[in-house]
């Protein structure tokens, strides 16, 4: 059946609900509704959530905005909570203790502090012994919730509150950790880079397959945030546009080792629209800078054509 | 008819987990207490019991996976020593807090640094006042008895809170010593099924849990905690009667070893209360009243039931097998002096820390400890009541 946003929502209902206090104009709780839609609604979800932006506007007692069950512990803990629980289903299901014919699934979410950084061991453990869970990072590109400090999803020469943009140093100097790449490391059988782009349907589908997929699943996506970013909160969906057509945030997939690029630009823009409507690039466009965004463009190509390569490789022989 | 074996303490707490047959064990291994997750993974591998093992990358990850597996309707368990606790720090707090009643065997290791693989209590008490339960065990049977009393404790209703059953690395973890098992049947009986009211996997009542919990709800939760521990008293005590039913081991909240005639005494936790039986013993047998009392309930604290035990008495040393470094005496010590004066006990205390980073405890330390408590009785006075044994003093 072809995607179709209007009969998904008219079908699902969100399991996201309203009330929450996460900011207007920020990417998280689209990411969040969307994942989530992508559930069959006759299954039930047990949803674990980082310490996080997420977390602290979604659940403060005695409110919840999940009409899934829940968990939320510390700020590492998202992968390893949900690996007991989906550790608890396996014993009880064997034991009878659960209906056989009620099915669960595993539903991790952490922004990029407690996904790339804190929570990397415990995300890494889990996804290597394979649970039958998806984790999901929304990536905003530093801890905001905390105010905006640099994480190591930052990119290269934003200015945060820990790598501020000074009359000696320029902002962030070093790159962003690829956290995908990290995971197709991890040889899982569903590694996803997607974005709430236009319908949802990049992220919608690919959570489908991550949640549907048997064993641990990955999914990083981006989410912009206007108060770490500074953007106009209704410039939410224009930002991640530029994101994907410049290129800065490729969509794909790599399902059993096989690389897909899910969407390729005709006219790949300059990375400049991308950073340009952000304050948090502001100092590069300072006359003199034009060296930061030549290198920042640099970088984008490299990880562009290494994404094409891996593609290519990937599917040879088909 | 129960079983005799010889076994190890490890060894004793594996078959306890075993017989119980959790949901859920995760675990990392540490010296001491390696082996249980590895003899517990043999049964997992050997299809003798139906748990979810879960071989974590650390210790955060093991209580955070057993958080989450409480938390999912599921009965969890794990074991670690020393820096493993440490480092399960932040998790420890949310697991009662989250009123999960999870069990750990904790097999009692000194905490770095620098480094050190042997007993002392350092672990156990950097964790004292994180809303677990603690019980502690002289020998691998008490370890073993422990460990099947620990889930009727804490799953109870007014409890709810997460258990820890402490006993001694190598001194009893790597002994072997005899041992009675209860049948396996009668595990099963005497444990029950774990019934949560309300958890994760239950579809038709989802439900949220560990809350941004702000001002106005925080102290209320928190005094709920305290309650429940406050509670968990009577729990423990009803628990222990049931156990001596099954089994004809008596236990309360700690034991009068000779206590009820003597006029001084040693109050001590773990196995050095075995080293201290025997000097009582010997002292007895020359005519000095001694006596001892051993604390298996260090959380609750038996406050009022402890100075009660020791108000007869002319002169007391508390021992800890951990420093408080705080130019005041250790945990344990404190505790003791604290109950007896509320009580408005007053009992000529004395504090020895000892055995620190495995130090030999010997029958010759405890003698000395006693010889100075009769120093006491005859002077009426305590020149320094913050002491050190087995400390070398060169």
């Amino acid at each position: 059946m072809a995607y179709n946003l209007k009969e998904i929502i008219a079908e699902k209902p969100s399991r996201f609900t309203a009330g929450h206090r996460m900011c207007a104009g920020c990417g998280a709780p689209i990411v969040g509704r969307t994942v989530l839609r992508a559930l069959k609604n006759e299954d039930h979800a047990v949803i674990s959530c980082a310490t996080g932006c997420m977390e602290v506007s979604t659940f403060i007692y005695p409110y919840t905005s999940w009409t899934d069950s829940f968990v939320h512990t510390a700020f590492e803990g998202a992968a390893a909570n949900l690996a007991g629980a989906e550790a608890a289903y396996k014993a009880m299901k064997r034991t009878g203790k659960l209906p056989a014919d009620e099915h669960t699934k595993f539903i991790a979410f952490g922004g990029d502090g407690g996904t790339y950084d804190i929570g990397l061991q415990s995300l890494s453990g889990a996804m290597e012994r394979g649970h039958d869970m998806v984790y999901v990072c929304y990536d905003n590109g530093a801890y905001m919730n905390t105010g905006i400090q640099r994480s190591s999803a930052t990119p290269k020469f934003a200015d945060t509150t820990t790598s501020p943009a000074g009359t000696k140093i320029p902002g962030k100097m070093q790159s962003r950790k690829d956290l995908a790449q990290v995971m197709a490391g991890h040889h899982l059988p569903y590694v996803a880079q997607s974005a709430p782009l236009g319908n949802f349907k990049d992220l919608y589908e690919k959570s489908e397959k991550a949640i549907y997929t048997e064993g641990a699943c990955f999914l990083n996506v981006l989410a912009p945030c206007p108060r770490g970013w500074g953007y106009a909160t209704e410039d939410l969906m224009q930002i991640i546009k530029l994101a994907v057509e410049t290129c800065y945030w490729p969509l794909y997939e790599i399902e059993n080792g096989k690389y897909t690029i899910n969407y390729k630009p005709k006219n790949k823009l300059p990375i400049e629209e991308f950073l340009k409507p952000q304050k948090r690039f502001k100092h590069m466009f300072k006359p003199g800078n034009e060296w930061m965004i030549e290198e920042f463009q640099k970088e984008v190509d490299a990880r562009w054509n290494e994404l094409l390569v891996l593609e290519e490789a990937t599917n040879k022989g088909e | 008819m129960s079983i005799r074996e010889r076994l190890s303490g490890n060894e004793a707490v594996a078959i306890a987990m075993k017989q119980i047959n959790p949901d859920v064990v995760a675990a990392f291994p540490i010296t001491p207490s390696t082996e249980i997750p590895q003899y517990f993974s043999t049964f997992v591998s050997n299809g003798t019991v139906d748990t979810e093992f879960v071989a974590v990358e650390s210790e955060h990850s093991a209580m955070t996976a057993c958080i989450g597996a409480e938390a999912a309707g599921g009965r969890a368990m794990t074991a670690t020593s020393a820096n493993g606790l440490s480092l399960m720090w932040e998790m420890i707090y949310i697991a009662s807090s989250l009123r999960l009643p999870i069990v750990m065997s904790l097999v009692n290791r000194a905490v770095s640094g620098p480094l050190n693989i042997h007993n002392d209590h350092s672990d156990a008490m950097g964790v004292r006042d994180a809303g677990w339960i603690m019980l502690f065990s002289e020998s691998n049977q008490e370890a073993y008895d422990n460990m099947l009393m620990a889930h009727k404790i804490a799953e109870h209703k007014d409890v709810l809170l997460p258990l820890m059953v402490c006993q001694d690395g190598f001194i009893t973890s790597h002994s072997i010593e005899n041992i009675e098992l209860v049948e396996d049947d009668k595990v099963k009986a005497f444990v029950g099924e774990y019934k949560p009211e309300h958890y994760l996997l239950n579809k038709k009542e989802p439900i949220a849990v560990g809350p941004l919990d702000l001002q106005a709800y925080l102290f209320e939760h928190k005094f709920q905690q305290a309650e429940a521990m406050r509670k968990a008293k009577q729990v423990i005590l009803d628990v222990a009667k049931e156990f001596e039913e099954l089994t004809g081991r008596k236990y309360s909240f700690f034991e009068e070893y000779k206590l009820d005639d003597a006029e001084i005494a040693i109050v001590c936790m773990n196995s050095t209360a075995g080293t201290t039986k025997a000097v009582v013993d010997s002292l007895r047998a020359q005519g000095v009243k001694a006596g001892l009392l051993k604390v298996r309930v260090f959380r609750p604290f038996p406050t009022e039931e402890i100075a009660n035990a020791l108000a007869h008495l002319k002169a007391v040393a508390v021992l800890d097998k951990a420093d408080s470094l705080n130019a005041a005496g250790g945990a344990l010590f404190e505790d003791v002096t604290s109950a007896m004066y509320v009580s408005g006990k007053q009992v000529p205390m004395v504090n020895y820390v000892y055995g620190i980073g495995g130090r030999d405890t010997k029958t010759d330390d405890i003698e000395g400890v006693y010889k100075d408590l009769i120093e006491i009785t005859k002077s009426g006075k305590i020149d320094n009541p913050y002491r050190y044994f087995g400390l070398r003093e060169e």
